[in-house]
């Protein structure tokens, strides 16, 4: 568990503080996958950092595991930090080491010294990242995905129970992207691991995020589970996230359909309701069109959703939501 | 023979300027040695005192970077002179190949601690922070992430430094700490010898190509990666 209690951080720059987080309160549950969002700037990189306190708070309170950490003494907090990996944007592995010795430094740093010991460790992390034969190459060797495996598997090396990940997808290409993505929710499935990562990509938070918080200008504006901050975006910031992460004729394209007679509804479903067929037995029961406009079928981490948008006509509007409601899907009314 | 008497006429001992050469590669051994030992210490306590480093001492800082640039910014023949009663403090002579390392090292430490701490601002800071987001302590970091990533640097600027002593060690010959700079004064200039003046340079030349070559071929293999 990771507890932030009205932290708040600010920077001295020029003799007067500017903020760059405003006190802000917020809990991140054991083993699920956390994610930040937010445009470069807005804090994300800072929050990230005040969990292993690599940037200390102005204020407030940190806890990690019950450990409140902005008053452990220095041997105190390295000790604790070993239970936190982290992996970056740019990896930051050890250019003068090989794969191998880039992956046993932390467990050296950790006091461990029998080399059998060392060696099987390294060679089950690197089995698990896939890089099982890459163990005596050098950093300049590796794709950048590989390099970004290299960065899991010494993160791991100690068996922490949190993993930060700083933009660790932002310097690599999609399908890389991709199979790293899928590495780390295997590695939260297996290991039972929190994850706390940060974004500037909706496509990441959706992927592979249980929980989400949507960072703007140094505050947190919206939180919560990421289908309902998916499919219901409140905030400006959120719901350009969200479009960015849409086809674009979706995107705020419901001006094109003033000339479409009815009323403007937005259909949302999520997990089995997806697979029921509920639209077509409504429509007949009650004698309602349907016009569908626009609508995708798609997964938030494991969860599949859909999301249609039409126009309802017929005497039974009403009836016609209520039994819709009744069968689980969430109804918008989109303003003409 | 005939022919080296031809061309060298006035060195009539070839075995002095062999020994001559041996002194000169003592005193660059030696004082290299010492400034290696004093001068890498001296310029990670800089990188790390420095800026907004691992542990920002700003004035213990200004206090160790003034005493560098003094003693950078004194010409070497004049140190050498100003240094004499300390080196006869320190290794009870002022003459010779002893008498010569003490001053070398006071000129040759402060400019090599500066190479380092350039070479040390050259690793990454990504990689800084991983290491202390894995909980290493700055003893750590220095010895196993600073020095390791930047070792091409620091035997780039062990090059210079080396180059540098060469040059040193002549300009010590004039005020009797003996070596090829001796000779060359000497014979070469006091009594207008200048085959001896020919041979030295020719000697020194040769010397700092092989110290350039060396330092560039371990440069080359430990930047591979």
């Amino acid at each position: 568990m990771i507890r932030f209690v009205d932290v708040h951080k600010s920077y001295r720059a020029g003799g007067r503080d500017v903020p760059a987080l405003k006190p802000f309160s917020l809990d991140i549950a054991d083993g699920e996958v956390f994610g930040i969002i937010g445009l470069s700037g807005a804090g994300k990189s800072t929050l990230l950092r005040l969990i292993n306190l690599l940037e200390r708070p102005s204020g407030g309170r940190i806890e990690v595991d019950g450990v409140e950490m902005t008053t452990l003494t220095e041997p105190a907090l390295r000790a604790q930090r070993r239970r936190i990996g982290m992996i970056f944007q740019h990896f930051n592995l050890l250019a003068s080491q090989t794969v191998a010795d880039n992956v046993a430094f932390p467990i050296r740093l950790a006091g461990e010294r029998r080399a059998d010991v060392i060696r099987r460790r390294v060679d089950e992390l690197l089995a698990r990242v896939g890089l099982a034969e890459h163990a005596d190459k050098y950093p300049s060797q590796l794709s950048g995905g590989q390099k970004q495996r290299v960065g899991i598997a010494r993160a791991l090396a100690n068996r922490p129970s949190i993993l930060l990940c700083d933009e660790a997808t932002s310097a690599l290409d999609p399908q890389t992207t991709a199979s790293v993505l899928s590495l780390l929710a295997g590695i939260n499935r297996e290991l039972k691991l929190t994850i706390v990562l940060i974004t500037h990509e909706m496509d990441v938070v959706r992927r592979v995020c249980d929980r989400v918080a949507v960072l703007d200008a140094g505050t947190i504006v919206e939180h919560g589970s990421v289908a309902d901050v998916f499919l219901h975006p409140r905030h400006a910031t959120t719901k350009r996230f969200v479009n960015e992460a849409l086809p674009e004729e979706e995107a705020g394209a419901h001006m094109a359909y003033a000339q479409v007679p009815g009323r403007l509804l937005r259909l949302s479903f999520r997990g089995d309701t997806t697979m029921t067929p509920a639209l077509g037995r409504v429509a007949r029961d009650t004698g309602v069109d349907f016009n569908i406009l626009a609508g995708r079928i798609d997964r938030i981490k494991d969860l599949p959703y859909g999301q249609l948008t039409l126009a309802a006509q017929g005497e039974h509007v009403d009836a016609a939501l209520a039994a819709l409601r009744q069968a689980g899907i969430e109804i918008e009314e989109l303003p003409r | 023979m005939n022919l080296l008497q031809r061309l060298f006429p006035h060195i009539d001992d070839w075995a002095e300027i062999g020994r001559a050469s041996i002194d000169t590669l003592l005193m660059l051994g030696g004082s290299l040695a010492l400034t290696l030992v004093i001068g890498l210490p001296l310029g990670v306590l800089l990188f790390l005192t420095g800026g907004d480093q691992l542990r920002p001492m700003p004035r213990l800082y200004a206090v160790t970077s003034l005493l560098v640039n003094i003693l950078r910014s004194v010409p070497f023949i004049i140190l050498m002179i100003v240094l004499m009663p300390l080196t006869y403090v320190l290794v009870g002579t002022k003459l010779g190949i002893r008498g010569a390392i003490p001053p070398l090292v006071t000129g040759a430490a402060p400019f090599f601690a500066r190479l380092v701490e350039t070479a040390l601002r050259e690793v990454q800071h990504g990689v800084i922070e991983a290491s202390q987001a894995m909980g290493a302590s700055v003893w750590q970091i220095v010895r196993h992430v600073l020095l390791p990533e930047a070792r091409a640097g620091i035997v780039a600027g062990t090059t210079v430094t080396a180059i540098a002593l060469v040059g040193y060690t002549a300009m010590g010959g004039a005020i009797g700490s003996g070596g090829l700079g001796d000779l060359a004064y000497r014979y070469g200039y006091l009594s207008y010898q200048s085959d001896y003046m020919v041979v030295t340079v020719v000697l020194l030349v040769v010397l700092v190509q092989l110290l350039q070559m060396i330092g560039d071929r371990i440069v080359t293999r430990m930047s591979r990666h």
